[in-house]
């Protein structure tokens, strides 16, 4: 780290006079850290028999009186302005409330971009309908409302427009030729360069230099993105499916001129998030439609309109060189390359994050670009930038092993760095060795022949391959936790956080139970709600990591508040909070364990019903001192039929190095469900764009194809379980890991089946012909 | 989705009076097509006459033969165990095609007349001669990778994307036809049309016509039947290509052969050329490889799909090579 | 119009372009089966039919009349107790986000009524046995019609395995 970078944190540390965090050097140790019991155990999902029952309420179910049902309209052209607009057919049709266009919106102010203020939440700073103009094809053009959502898709396909097109930029191959440089990439610089790595490379004993193609592809969370929402008065009632409730409302707020506590916005079930379900068109136009209408509003949006309006993974080009000296070693790594981004987003798809951190080269060159398009703003993806950006540069280490002929896990070791080949901080853990030898041994690996073309069963083609997974630790500012323990010794904590589907409510029971020392069922977990302590956002995964400070932190306020109420007649008397831990339904001396009162009892003595303690996460300061990152070795066997190239993944291992694992049942699906979209980024899915007119013409699950159960083979997952002593809990979050350098594993295991290096995703078989 | 009414029709005739007395009107069997291009705005019937319940028993004849009635669902056609007996060709090509659900809920005739799965089609922004004909095809210049590569006119590249009616081509199935004048058959290979200048005239029928069943004549001897079908996925896809096959090899000799194509053009593509070259011949790789160029000889690639046109001619020759073996 | 709703009778008005599904999740409240593309393409909304299960979204509520129709809400039988095979999916992690969790449920229960009934598959080698066994490659196709984007397909598949060894075929 610089002395400036040093100067200012060392500032920042005084100015919010802070003891260290108890997971940063000099900070007292969380006595959980090493503790087992509850975290780790595989609980099962606590939210489990609502979800099996279907009695989950997701946002397009919460009833409400008076509802009316919406649909958009999209434009047809991806630039221009609209110069005609009847919507006299739609308005006269049965069950229409209203129809809103850009003569009749309200005067909204533009949403702030995620990333520019602490909670903004907007994935594009376009005014949304406030205008003529159109910006992408897709681009909602109208908002109609009527009694029944037959009636509403119906009328909405009366309304005439017509439009002026202007020249647009909707081929990424033309784009490509006129690109710039983003101002940061998620606020590291665009570009590094250590010594080099250009001049290094074309000396070097060996080299590849590839280049590297990736498409665009879209979530598909299976629930649509849908929003119900009303106004009472001036303030917003929205029941959302989002992974940011605080930043919906802050932004909302913001567009409509209000203030944030007059938008309430709950979304406590998300049917699949993956980076997709934050704040678009959707949720800013029912919330304008209903505020002018009076009228309660549901918006769900067909499958199409999710492609139309909601963006996804950007494509990209990227160019991946290696230069290695005779002894493995690399002495030039260089990763550049662009991504389509439009002039109204921030999110260049950080694909060259994993070159930064990953290997000890002499020599690096880290260089990102983006071109400019006219289409619907794109946005995070599952690991965003590692997905594709493993991709490249662990198709190219697996070349660079070919060339070298020596084993790919062996020239990976052989340039494991000590310190981070970027930053020069210190790893706060790192054990990918140790993944990768678990991985290879529990795999097989050593069955694998380093010869393509080497095993075959029939007409199919048998070939292993492997890649290293790895993805940052993120925690995010701003979390608050609230714990509020009652006379019968039961306690509800309570934070604005999300739970779609990682298990969050659940690993977090464990933990409060835990630190609580009470049963899980004395314990709930409250989440997904504006009325509760601001969460953190779901993104990143950072959640897991952001919650459990946040919790840590109000349990030493709950401690400290605890230890006031207890007099001078309890067996705790006089202790401070840092001498005394939970045990067994309340408190007791960290010395003598046998000095213990429990919560029923502290509370009856002082007469109180309840207790309430609330605090906040200190900063993510770890991130600052440390390099900190999760990372993995993935392993796959592929069959590849010989006559029509069809790929067909037999067998895949995950071994992961991600602090410690705080639910082994849980864990081990989201590092599944992580391996699987990386199975159908490899092998089938693509967001096709028609480069004429920039409109997307596979807008549908049938075309759009997302692995089916199939395409999956059982999956075997491990992992080394040590926790990260600079982090919360000794944990990592985990949601995005389980993708990144799977689409390396299996392009080289493609590669030692067939011969033949496939450097364009998707991996479909007329690339194999 | 337009407003409609819907009828169910007590019997064929009551049916096609009904379909005849509106223009707009349209047979609704299991919806599995018809629905959703509703709901695209692509069909925009002001009448549905289901006629579900009018014909869907299995009629095994004792010649050998086969009736089933056209509101037979899929599933109950693959299931159906004089069909796995006699005709598992049409089985296997049923079971390859959509899902579980969907082969469930769909009938013969609606997989017969479903329509294709062209995304310009479905998009009503691009230019479609199959929905509007005379406005251009945007497909022939766009994303074209699922489109024909046989068959295909300037107006229009389109497939069709059924199996079923693959396997129905190579059976020499025929199309029981009820209409405002009576009854007719319609082999299945001559019910659908290829594009040419008409693209959205997709079959031989009329719109009152009412399909009624399909017959599977009785197969002579012993055929090897099998169905290859290859997509993007490992399930529930439409294919980019597959292939119906039947072969009666003696003695080392290729006696009798159908052979039929899907994903490759308008209609269910049977390999007449191929099947001429193959008639006679000696049973090898190398006669299977000149049917299949005899075949493909005219087939034209577009920008994304001329892939299909060598992985046609490889999965004609693993296919008959899989049914005949090595021996040969 | 008139229906049997998880075992009960239900009479509902509705518009003839009213889909199965939004029948169920609009007129009836019943929230359970799921839209997840309205077209069916992913199995979200899948429910049984006399048994059959059938894609909601493709069906018109109007041509299901006086049929018998069970969602996610019937699979127990009106108790409080779990079907065996909703408890297989908590104790396996057959789900994360719940949202294709009852169309995997009632797809399950109809593609195992196929097994018992012997009907075959794209991948059953012999199309002319009379019974049919549930080995990992005949479930994955047979579930194939139900999507899940957050990748909890093996534990699906474990929960039906374990669920379908325990009765006797």
């Amino acid at each position: 780290m610089t002395s400036i970078q040093d100067a200012a944190q060392s500032l920042l540390k005084t100015a919010i006079g802070l003891v260290p965090a108890r997971w940063l050097p000099g900070g007292s140790p969380d006595p959980l850290m090493q503790k087992h019991g509850l975290i780790g155990a595989p609980v099962s999902r606590l939210d489990g028999a609502l979800k099996v029952r279907g009695k989950a309420r997701f946002a397009a179910e919460v009833p409400m009186q008076g509802l009316t049902y919406a649909a958009l309209l999209h434009s047809t052209v991806a630039r221009g302005r609209i110069v005609a607009l009847d919507i006299s057919a739609a308005e006269a049709a049965p069950g229409v409330v209203f129809v809103m266009t850009y003569r009749n919106a309200p005067r909204m102010a533009s949403p702030a971009l995620m990333n520019t203020k602490p909670k903004a939440a907007g994935t594009s700073n376009l005014p949304v309908m406030q205008d003529a103009e159109i910006h992408w094809n897709g681009e909602p053009v109208a908002v109609l409302l009527a009694d029944t959502q037959e009636q509403a898709d119906h009328a909405v396909t009366l309304i005439r427009v017509t439009y002026e097109t202007a020249p647009a930029i909707t081929d990424f191959d033309a784009a490509k030729g006129s690109t710039r440089v983003p101002a940061n990439i998620l606020g590291e610089p665009p570009s590094i360069e250590r010594g080099n790595a250009e001049a290094t490379l074309v000396q070097a004993a060996f080299q590849v230099d590839c280049t590297y193609a990736t498409p665009a592809h879209n979530h598909n969370a299976i629930e649509l993105h849908a929003a119900t929402l009303a106004w009472e008065g001036d303030k917003l009632i929205l029941h959302d499916a989002t992974q940011m409730v605080n930043n919906v409302a802050w932004t909302l707020s913001q567009i409509f001129g209000i203030k944030e506590e007059q938008v309430h916005v709950r979304s406590p079930y998300v049917g699949g998030g993956f980076g997709g379900k934050s704040l678009w068109n959707h949720q800013i136009l029912a919330a304008a439609a209903s505020r002018v209408s009076g009228r309660p509003v549901r918006i769900m949006l067909p499958r199409e309109g999710v492609f139309r309006s909601v963006g996804g993974r950007t494509m990209t080009e990227q160019r991946v060189a290696l230069g290695a000296r005779s002894d493995g070693k690399l002495t030039a790594l260089i990763h550049t390359g662009t991504a389509a981004m439009t002039p109204h987003n921030e999110c260049p798809e950080q694909f060259s994050f994993p070159a930064r951190h990953l290997y000890a080269a002499e020599n690096i060159m880290i260089a990102q670009r983006v071109a400019d398009m006219n289409i619907v703003a794109n946005t995070f993806m599952r690991a965003p930038g590692e997905s594709i950006g493993t991709f490249a540069l662990e198709c190219a280490m697996d070349e660079l092993a070919e060339a070298m002929q020596i084993d790919p896990i062996e020239l990976r070791r052989r340039n494991e760095p000590a310190k981070d080949p970027t930053s020069g901080n210190e790893f706060s853990s790192r054990h990918l060795t140790e993944a990768y030898g678990r991985g290879a041994e529990q795999f097989g690996w050593e069955k694998r022949s380093a010869t393509p073309g080497a095993r075959r069963d029939g007409e199919w083609l048998i070939g292993m391959g492997m890649a290293t997974a790895t993805y940052p630790y993120y925690r995010m500012p701003g979390g608050a936790a609230r714990i509020r323990l009652t006379a019968d010794g039961r306690a509800t904590v309570s934070t604005a956080a999300h739970e779609m589907g990682m298990g969050t409510a659940t690993v977090q029971t464990q933990h409060i139970a835990e630190r609580l020392g009470l049963a899980m069922d004395q314990v709930v977990f409250e989440h997904g709600d504006t009325a509760l302590p601001p969460g953190s956002m779901a993104g990143g995964s950072s959640q897991t990591a952001s919650i459990a400070a946040a919790i840590i932190a109000a349990h030493d306020a709950f401690k400290a508040a605890l230890l006031k109420l207890v007099g001078n007649d309890s067996p705790l008397a006089g202790l401070k909070p840092d001498a005394v831990e939970a045990r067994d339904g309340g408190l007791c001396s960290s010395e003598e364990p046998d000095k213990h009162e429990t919560y029923v009892s502290i509370l009856r003595r002082a007469g109180r019903e309840e207790l309430v303690a609330e605090a906040s996460a200190p900063p993510p300061l770890e991130a600052q001192e440390f390099s900190m990152h999760s990372y993995g070795a993935q392993f796959c066997e592929v069959r590849v039929s010989e006559i029509t190239g069809e790929v067909r993944v037999s067998r895949f291992l995950g071994s992961f190095d991600c602090g410690r694992i705080l639910n082994a049942k849980t864990a081990a699906s989201q590092f599944r469900g992580g391996i699987i979209m990386g199975l159908g980024l490899a092998l089938m899915e693509e967001t096709h764009r028609d480069p004429r007119t920039g409109r997307i013409m596979n807008p549908s699950l049938a075309e759009y194809h997302v692995p089916v159960h199939m395409d999956v083979p059982k999956i075997d997952v491990i992992w080394t379980d040590i926790p990260d002593p600079h982090s919360p809990l000794g944990a990592h979050g985990i949601g995005e890991i389980g993708i990144t350098g799977v689409g390396a594993a299996v392009a080289n295991a493609v590669y030692n089946a067939t011969g033949k290096r496939i450097r364009k995703l998707p991996i479909s078989l007329d690339k194999l012909l | 989705m337009n407003p409609f009414t819907y009828e169910r029709a007590a019997d064929g005739a009551a049916a096609i009076r009904l379909v005849s007395d509106n223009r707009q009107a349209k047979y609704l069997g299991g919806g599995t097509n018809l629905v959703d291009l509703m709901r695209e705005q692509v069909e925009r019937p002001k009448l549905l006459v289901d006629v579900t319940a009018l014909s869907r028993e299995i009629e095994a004849r004792e010649d050998g033969s086969v009736l089933i009635g056209a509101g037979a669902t899929n599933t109950a056609v693959a299931a159906d165990r004089t069909v796995r007996e006699r005709f598992p060709l049409l089985s296997r090509a049923i079971l390859a095609g959509a899902s579980g659900q969907i082969r469930n809920m769909a009938t013969v005739a609606g997989n017969i007349l479903q329509r294709t799965r062209c995304t310009y089609f479905y998009d009503e922004a691009a230019r479609c001669n199959k929905r509007e004909p005379g406005a251009g095809c945007d497909a022939i210049d766009g994303v074209n990778r699922i489109h024909a590569i046989l068959g295909a006119s300037p107006s229009c590249v389109a497939t069709h994307p059924s199996d079923m009616c693959v396997a129905l081509a190579a059976l020499d199935a025929v199309v029981h036809v009820q209409g405002p004048g009576g009854d007719r058959t319609v082999k299945l290979v001559d019910l659908h049309r290829l594009p040419g200048g008409r693209p959205d005239i997709e079959t031989v029928l009329d719109a009152q016509d009412l399909i009624t069943g399909v017959e599977l004549p009785a197969l002579g001897f012993a055929w090897r039947a099998t169905y290859r079908k290859v997509r993007d996925r490992a399930s529930y896809a439409f294919a980019l290509v597959s292939v119906a096959a039947m072969v009666d090899v003696q003695g080392g000799t290729i006696r009798d052969v159908r052979l039929a194509l899907g994903g490759v053009a308008h209609k269910p593509w049977r390999a007449w050329k191929a099947e001429e070259a193959l008639r006679g011949r000696l049973a090898t790789r190398e006669s299977f490889a000149q049917a299949a160029e005899a075949e493909l000889a005219d087939a034209a690639g577009l920008r994304d799909n001329a892939f299909k046109i060598e992985l046609a001619k490889r999965c004609i020759v693993a296919t008959l090579g899989d049914l005949i073996g090595e021996t040969a | 119009m008139h229906y049997i709703i998880n075992a009960q009778p239900m009479d509902v008005i509705a518009d003839p372009r009213t889909s199965l599904l939004d029948m169920l999740r609009d007129n009836l409240g019943l929230m359970g089966t799921k839209k997840g593309c309205n077209q069916g393409a992913c199995g979200a909304c899948t429910v049984l039919v006399d048994g059959e299960r059938i894609n909601a979204c493709l069906a018109l509520a109007v041509q299901y009349e006086g049929r018998e129709i069970t969602t996610v809400e019937g699979l127990s039988g009106g108790s409080d107790a779990l079907h065996p095979l909703q408890s297989a999916f908590i104790e396996h992690d057959g789900f994360q986000c719940g949202y294709c969790t009852p169309g995997q449920l009632c797809s399950a229960i109809g593609m195992l009524g196929k097994i018992e009934r012997g009907v075959p598959s794209a991948v059953t080698a012999d199309l002319s046995a009379e019974t049919m066994a549930l080995d990992h490659d005949e479930l994955r196709e047979r579930m194939s019609g139900n999507l899940c984007r957050c990748g909890a397909y093996n534990g699906i598949a474990e929960a039906i395995t374990k669920v379908h060894a325990k009765v006797p075929a």
